[in-house]
């Protein structure tokens, strides 16, 4: 190999390792992973209060991951979030009574769809409407519930006394 | 009085004179850049020059960079209890802003001071002026590979100091430290996006690429053909490149936020 052609080899191997390590990059070290190829079907959720729930977020059963979050919107007649979950065609045995409950991974992580099975003989179809629903747990909330309740049982402890 | 003013107004009139002939530079090479294509050998060349060499010393500073950021980070995160996170801040870090402006930086030091000693000798040695009377333009045959080089080689070795940066990161983040692998890696892949992150960096890289080898081209080109002349132009290309990379790495973020 004569000496010209080797540093044009050696050129041309760097620039497709740089293309390669970009390519790594973008698509194993990114949200690409988690991109859900293949079918799906629609299930909607409403629930009170989805608190920090962002689209693409993952819907999660028995903690294995089995689709994302279409949508969010707000369904103006009840006044609830209108939650769309895209869940992979390959997991077409959901009861229909199955329970959808917002989640954080960790104290300060994402939050997720977690649907726990039911019992019912009937599965989820595409466009089908998830009845059980839980929200987000708010800190908010249970501090505000915390200080209403410990108001109360010091005032019941007054009482006692 | 006017020796005075004279003193302190000089060398902010010199900058402000060498910032608007780079300028006026630049425009010259964007027209002799089509020809410059003319030429891929010497492209070629100039990409392995600037960019296959450099891999080492980026490679080498990348795991170093992502090692003592998983150590920082990761006693930064403690204090907090969300270590889980160590992965995301990692990558976000590296992808977003220190892999660009690491990697401008060193290749400012190991590239673009290679290419004003060497422009500036040739100026010194009467070779650019030997192209002329050939009728070879030396923006077409020296500037425009030279441009182009650094433009093609700075995302491509940033993408190679995210990497090894990552791959530091691991290493001091789940091996050492005992950060759960999938923890590291799930948090990681659900917060880094493809568009917003890897490549927001790579436009930067592409940027600085560009800038500094325009500084480098720029100073070799006009530098007194003296020795004291070139090596006054080679630290100038190192002063100029990294305050411009420094400088434009702020309006870039705010812009691309």
């Amino acid at each position: 190999m004569n000496p010209r052609r080797s540093y044009a080899a050696g050129t041309g191997l760097f620039i497709l390792l740089g293309f390669l390590v970009l390519g790594y990059l973008a698509t194993q070290t990114t949200s690409l992973v988690n991109f859900q190829s293949g079918p799906t079907y629609d299930v909607i959720a409403e629930f009170t209060n989805i608190g920090g729930l962002k689209d693409r977020a993952p819907v999660k059963m028995a903690g294995v991951r089995i689709g994302t979050v279409k949508s969010i919107g707000l369904d103006q007649k009840s006044m609830d979030a209108r939650v769309v979950l895209a869940i992979s065609r390959r997991y077409d045995q959901i009861p229909t009574d199955s329970f959808a409950k917002i989640m954080t991974s960790g104290l300060l992580g994402d939050q997720f769809v977690s649907i726990s099975p039911g019992g019912s003989p009937h599965n989820l179809k595409n466009g089908s409407i998830i009845d059980n629903t839980q929200s987000a747990l708010q800190i908010e909330d249970l501090i505000g519930k915390f200080l209403t309740s410990s108001k109360s049982s010091s005032a019941d402890s007054g009482k006692s006394q | 009085m006017k020796g005075v003013l004279a003193r302190v107004f000089d060398p902010l009139l010199d900058g402000l004179a060498d910032i608007g002939r780079t300028g006026w530079f630049f425009l010259a090479l964007l027209r002799a850049l089509p020809r410059g294509l003319t030429y891929p050998r010497e492209l070629l060349r100039q990409i392995w020059f600037t960019g296959a060499k450099s891999l080492i010393i980026v490679m080498i500073s990348g795991l170093f960079v992502g090692m003592v950021l998983a150590l920082q980070l990761y006693y930064t995160l403690s204090i907090f209890g969300g270590t889980s996170a160590l992965g995301t801040v990692i990558a976000l870090s590296l992808y977003r802003e220190l892999g660009p402006v690491v990697t401008a930086l060193l290749f400012a030091g190991r590239a673009g001071t290679a290419i004003t000693a060497e422009v500036g000798l040739m100026r010194a040695t009467d070779q650019l002026s030997a192209m002329e009377l050939m009728a070879v333009d030396p923006l077409a045959f020296v500037a425009s590979p030279r441009f182009l080089a650094g433009l093609i080689a700075m995302p491509l070795l940033v993408a190679v100091f995210n990497l090894m940066g990552l791959f530091g990161g691991h290493l001091v983040g789940v091996t050492w430290l005992g950060i759960d692998n999938g923890t590291f890696w799930s948090n990681m892949t659900s917060n880094v996006s493809v568009w917003k992150d890897v490549i927001n960096g790579e436009w930067k890289a592409l940027a600085f690429g560009g800038l500094i080898s325009l500084i480098a081209v720029f100073q070799g080109y006009n530098a007194p053909p003296t020795s004291e002349g070139v090596a006054n132009a080679t630290t100038r290309t190192v002063v100029a490149s990294s305050i411009a990379i420094l400088a434009l790495d702020f309006v870039m973020t705010a812009f691309l936020m």
